[in-house]
This record gives C-alpha cells, sequence and structure tokens, in this order.
C-alpha cells in the first residue's frame, strides 16, 4: 500500500513537470465545453441540467484517454527505466496499481476542472445537484474503465502510437458492445449467450443510467470489476513481458 | 567465506537461442567480480537474472541466501542494480529521483542522511542536482545510476558497465569508490574495459556465448596468456641481427618475434618455451655479446588477448 502511494505520487509529479498534463487538460476542457455547448446546444434547451455535457464523456475518453494511458508501460519499456523500477524492491502489482493511480487521479482532476459549468446550471437555475454529483462519480468511474484497459494495452508494445490506436479499439468494442456493429461482429462466431454478455459489458449501456443520476449498485460494480480485471491482466502483461 | 550471490546452472533461452547456458559462480564479500565477454555473449542477460528481474529458464540464483523465485522482495531490498545504460526517468532531477529512492527503500531518517550525503559527495553530484536528468551528460546519468544503486548501501551490488560514458578522472573515481566499498559487500561489474578488470577486480570471468569460459585471478589470466614471461626489447638496428642470433642460441627460448623494424631501432619480443623466466640468460648472453640495448622490460601478461583467445579461439582455461 505504502509502496504504490510512493509509485502514485512520483507519476503524478512527473505528470505535472511536463506539458503533457497542462496540453491534456486544456483540450479536455475545450472538448468537453464545446460538445456541450455546441452539440448539445447546452443553453438553448433551457434546462437546468448537465445531461447534455454527460452525454458526449464516452466519446470524448475514446480518444482523450488512451492518449493518456499510451504511455503508461510502452514509454517505461522503451526507455529501460522499467528495469530501474522492477528492480526497487516493489512488486509488479503494487507498480501496476500505482502508475493507474496516478493517471486516474489526474484525470479526475481534468474532469474537476469542468466545475465552472456546474456553477453556471447552478447560477441559472436550480439543478438537482445529487443527479451531478452521481454523473460525475459515473464519468470517473468510466473514465478508470477506460484507462484500465488503455494500460494493459499499453504493457504490449514499446511503441506508444500502438499502444494508443489499439487501446482506441478496445475501447470503442467495450463502448459500443451493445451496439449492432459491434453485436455483428461477434454473432458471426461466437454463441448466443456469449455475444450477450458482450453486450452486457457495455460502457455506454453502464454509464446511461449513472449519467442521468440513477445509482444502481451495478453499473458501479461494472466499473470497477472492469478496472480491477483490467488490471489484473495488465500486471501478468508486465510479467509476462518483463520476462521475455 | 561469507558467500552473498550464489547463482547455480543459470540458462535463459529465448525461442531456440540460448542466451546464458548453464552458469555457476558464486561472489562472496569484499569480492569484486569482473563480468567480461563480447557484446551479446550474456553478460546482462546473467546480471539481469541475479538481480529477478528476469526471470530463468532454468537454474538457481540466490542473494544473502534467499531464492530469488521464492522471495524476489528480500532480494531487491538486499541488492543495489545499475541496468545497462543506466535508464531513469528522465523528466526527474537526481535529487527528487534519489529521494524516491530512499521512500521506496525505507530507510529512516539518518540512513537517509549518511546515504545520500555519503552519494552526492562521492558522485559529485552536488552540481546537477536539480536538474532533469534528461538534460544531463552521460557521464552524469551514469552517476546519478550508481547514486540510486548504492544510496542504501546495499551487500550485493551488480552493475552493468558502471563506467562506461566517463571520462579517465571519473573513471578513476568511481573505481576509488568501488575499492573503498568492495570490503563490505559483494560486487559484480560488467565491463568492456580490460585495464579495469586489472585495477579493481579480485576475480574475472570470461563468458562467451553464454558459456563461462574462464574464472580466475586477473593475474591468473594474464599468466595464460602466450606473453606471459616474454621478454621485449629494443636495439638498434646495426646490432639487431647479432642480437637476435646470440638469444636465439639460449636454450630456453622458444621464439624472437620482430615487433616493429625501422632504419633506427628494432623492437623484438623473445618467447620462452612453457613461459619461463628468461630475463637473467637474455641480459647474461647480451652483456657477453658487448652488445648494449636501449630498453628491455618482461611482460607480465596481456588480458586483452587471453579475452581474444578466449572468446574468439575457444579454448578453455581451467576453473579456478
Amino acid at each position: 500500500m505504502r509502496n504504490t502511494w510512493i509509485i502514485c505520487s512520483r507519476e503524478l509529479t512527473s505528470y505535472f513537470i511536463s506539458p503533457v498534463a497542462y496540453v491534456f487538460i486544456v483540450i479536455f476542457l475545450a472538448l468537453a465545453g464545446g460538445l456541450t455547448f455546441f452539440f448539445g446546444k447546452w443553453l438553448d434547451r433551457g434546462q437546468a441540467d448537465l445531461q447534455v455535457f454527460f452525454i458526449y464523456h464516452p466519446y470524448l475518453y475514446l480518444f482523450l484517454i488512451p492518449a493518456v494511458g499510451m504511455r503508461l508501460w510502452a514509454e517505461e519499456r522503451k526507455s529501460g527505466s522499467m528495469e530501474f523500477l522492477m528492480t526497487l524492491p516493489i512488486s509488479t502489482s503494487q507498480a501496476v496499481i500505482g502508475k493507474f493511480l496516478a493517471a486516474w487521479i489526474f484525470v479526475g482532476i481534468a474532469l474537476s476542472l469542468t466545475f465552472p459549468i456546474w456553477l453556471t446550471v447552478n447560477f441559472l437555475g436550480n439543478p438537482d445537484n445529487g443527479v451531478i454529483v452521481t454523473a460525475y462519480v459515473g464519468s470517473w468511474l468510466m473514465a478508470g474503465g477506460f484507462l484500465a484497459l488503455s494500460s494493459s494495452v499499453s504493457a504490449l508494445t514499446k511503441n506508444q502510437v500502438i499502444a494508443f490506436v489499439l487501446a482506441a479499439v478496445i475501447c470503442f468494442i467495450f463502448l459500443m458492445s451493445g451496439v449492432e456493429l459491434v453485436q455483428a461482429f461477434f454473432r458471426a462466431w461466437a454463441p448466443p449467450r456469449f455475444v450477450e454478455a458482450i453486450a452486457e459489458l457495455s460502457f455506454l449501456t453502464n454509464f446511461g443510467d449513472l449519467s442521468q443520476g440513477v445509482i444502481d449498485v451495478r453499473d458501479i460494480l461494472f466499473f470497477l470489476s472492469v478496472i480491477a480485471g483490467a488490471l489484473f491482466v495488465n500486471i501478468l502483461i508486465v510479467e509476462i513481458k518483463k520476462s521475455s | 567465506m561469507d558467500k552473498l550471490l550464489e547463482i547455480n546452472g543459470l540458462t535463459k533461452r529465448f525461442g531456440p537461442i540460448s542466451a546464458v547456458d548453464n552458469i555457476s559462480f558464486s561472489v562472496s564479500r569484499g569480492e569484486v567480480l569482473g563480468f567480461l565477454g563480447p557484446n551479446g555473449a550474456g553478460k546482462s542477460t546473467t546480471m539481469k537474472m541475479a538481480t529477478g528481474y528476469l526471470s530463468p529458464t532454468n537454474g538457481k540464483v540466490s542473494v544473502c541466501g534467499y531464492d530469488v523465485l521464492h522471495s524476489p522482495l528480500e532480494i531487491k531490498r538486499r541488492l543495489g542494480y545499475l541496468p545497462e545504460g543506466a535508464p531513469l526517468y528522465g523528466d526527474m532531477t537526481p535529487n527528487s529521483l534519489l529521494n524516491f529512492v530512499c521512500d521506496i527503500r525505507q530507510l529512516n531518517k539518518e540512513k537517509r542522511k549518511t546515504g545520500y550525503e555519503h552519494v552526492v559527495e562521492s558522485l559529485q553530484l552536488e552540481r546537477v542536482l536539480h536538474q532533469p536528468i534528461e538534460t544531463l551528460s552521460k557521464g552524469y546519468k551514469r552517476r546519478v545510476g550508481l547514486a540510486q544503486a548504492i544510496i542504501h548501501d546495499p551487500e550485493v551490488l551488480i552493475l552493468d558497465e558502471p563506467t562506461d560514458g566517463l571520462d579517465p578522472n571519473q573513471k578513476h573515481e568511481v573505481r576509488q569508490l568501488l575499492d573503498r566499498m568492495s570490503h563490505s559487500k559483494a560486487i559484480v561489474i560488467s565491463t568492456h574495459i580490460l585495464e579495469e578488470v586489472d585495477a579493481v577486480c579480485s576475480r574475472a570471468i570470461i563468458i562467451s556465448q553464454g558459456k563461462i569460459v574462464a574464472d580466475q585471478k586477473p593475474s591468473m589470466l594474464e599468466r595464460s596468456s602466450r606473453f606471459h614471461n616474454a621478454v621485449g626489447i629494443r636495439i638498434e638496428a646495426e646490432n639487431s641481427e647479432r642480437c637476435i642470433s646470440l638469444i636465439e642460441s639460449i636454450p630456453d627460448v622458444l621464439t624472437v618475434e620482430i615487433v616493429r623494424n625501422d632504419d633506427e631501432l628494432v623492437e623484438i619480443i623473445v618467447f620462452p618455451s612453457n613461459k619461463t623466466d628468461i630475463l637473467g640468460s637474455i641480459s647474461n648472453s647480451i652483456d657477453e655479446g658487448g652488445l648494449k640495448v636501449l630498453e628491455m622490460y618482461v611482460e607480465r601478461g596481456r588480458l586483452e588477448e587471453v579475452f581474444r583467445e578466449l572468446t574468439v579461439g575457444g579454448f578453455e582455461v581451467g576453473n579456478a
């Protein structure tokens, strides 16, 4: 636990000493705002809620989270610093979880910097703040799911571009697994039960309820188990890659 | 003796290729083992397995009595390791990196202070403590890498090319540092610089194609060179023919090789049969012939030549 935090805080500090963090945050805020105002026509709707703000988050994350996750392990392997890190007295799981947590907290910081829109909606009307809090938590959990997937993909390669593209594809599959495009791909060869199970894995469905303020424990558990599962795979990949 | 690092039948295969093939050796406290071999011989692979970073296909590594597969953390705690090329986090400063290492290694306040001060002073990092590592010169990077490896005063030190990229003064400093630390630790260094083996190592292992081809004291290795006890002589060109024929008539002399021959000066090397000491008989017969030589010296043996013979030629020297 202690080591996980030390690694997490080292990583988090390194986000903010490079320009990467600031570039990411600015782009995230610009896109989140732009989508809400121009595509969601938030002001024209005349409703005191953040529905159209949260509705674009899955698609925003689809590209931005792999961009955060791609470097987690690929960079470490490419520069060789993985050898330095993994010969310190820490376990692989501490390293994997520590690095993931740092990235997740970082995304959380970016997400929380969208607070002016929350202030605005409270200034303009009387929104249900419980719904908004739930949606924020849901959004952050979904980001964690994407991030854990991206992190394990990142451990597969030394090349950050490959890591990014692969992660984006995998995130897309998880996001859209309920949609016909993805379903058709699996229906062609997989048993129907499996296809149904795939549909259940959809981030879109699981985020849908949360974004509307419905606290369904199953949705929360879903994202937490995606995170746990992906990190478990991540640990295995790091172990295997380390030895080959 | 106190064997801190023991390696037994260590093998690593990458697909069909055996990078390391059944290597066994041990290093005791107070020993500095020089690990030699051409590029790709398996030096780094062996070192990576010794640190627990790479898991072996076969064989056993134990550090301070702990098995690398069963208690990797115990081993990592007792070990200092400088990976090849000293890869570190480039965006960090030496100061923050060293503090990070101290945190992870859970050094108490006192150990942390002495460790930190010791590495900063002995590796002369004072000037760059607050510059990002990626902006530092190769020599500084290597020294920061060394600093993180020794800051916790480990019992076993494994250093992959610790002096690579350092200038002659820095090399000298690092060798002195290794020398000072050697009495309380077991140290393994890999190097391409053979004079370094002579300067700091109490023992040398040469590996070639994943196998140990020699494991001896550097002085013993030198002795297996054909140059051991050979006598080099420089004489004026006009006297050279007489001199050579005089020397060739000495019973213990095997051959005479001319290594340099110009108008004024001839340099020859006299090889004794069975590497016996022939200096006395040579100087006697030169005196008796009334010749004057410019210079005469006895060769200790050439490590470089032994290295080449062992790693290219493929003959084996009996292990010590």
